[in-house]
């Protein structure tokens, strides 16, 4: 199937890869269909973009390729609301707040995106205030690269 | 919506095993001590709001950076 994509124009998906958010993304409570787009080969940002609505589309990360020591546990709430299972594969990106320039951009690891891969079930998760994830975490250059 | 007074040191119980307690009162503000279950999340209100701030902002791009990080 061909959709529109705020990014990369049409864009054709295989229906089976698209990721329900039952809850929308704050902000965007109606969206409720995205898919994962990578942004180019080998690249480390993908897009999440919605099925639906051409301009929603969100620039993402892995965030531990930024940052290698964020962690968190998911927790039991929302391995609820994921259906994850033991044996489900669980992707984790974060939503990135691009500036100017990509030395005063931002990822946010407050509010990761968390996708159970095998129910193609995913929503974005507000970790609890207590374990002091950044809001906007400075992208500043991929850790150990030389760039 | 529930309205009780309290004094410091004093908490209430949330169901089970949510006891919220007023550890400091200085001024216009007050600490509160929350112990919950694991599970339970607790975060202030404005946090989320913020998230759904930084959604709307993490939607305006600059289509040249677009083309930086594709180079990335």
């Amino acid at each position: 199937m061909k959709i529109q994509t705020k990014f990369l124009g049409e864009v054709t998906i295989d229906p089976t890869t698209i990721i329900e958010f039952p809850q929308g993304i704050p902000a965007f409570e109606d969206e409720k269909q995205f898919v994962l787009i990578p942004l180019a080969e080998k690249s480390p940002f993908i897009i999440l973009q919605s099925v639906n609505t051409q301009s929603v589309g969100f620039m993402a990360a892995y965030p531990f390729d930024f940052k290698k020591d964020y962690a968190f546990d998911l927790e039991k709430v929302d391995e609820e609301k994921l259906e994850i299972d033991e044996s489900d594969e669980v992707l984790v990106y974060s939503l990135l707040t691009l500036k100017d320039s990509l030395e005063n951009s931002t990822m946010n690891l407050l509010a990761p995106i968390v996708i159970n891969a095998q129910k193609k079930l995913g929503q974005q998760i507000v970790l609890s205030e207590s374990a002091h994830h950044p809001l906007r975490y400075p992208l500043r250059s991929k850790e150990g690269s030389v760039r | 919506m529930l309205v009780l007074t309290r004094k410091l040191g004093e908490s209430i119980i949330i169901g089970d095993g949510i006891e919220v307690k007023i550890v400091g009162i200085d001024g216009d503000q007050i600490k509160l001590g929350v112990e919950a279950p694991k599970e339970v999340k607790i975060y202030r209100q404005e946090i989320f709001e913020a998230i759904q701030a930084e959604n709307r902002q993490a939607m305006q791009v600059e289509e040249s950076l677009i083309n930086q990080l594709k180079n990335f």
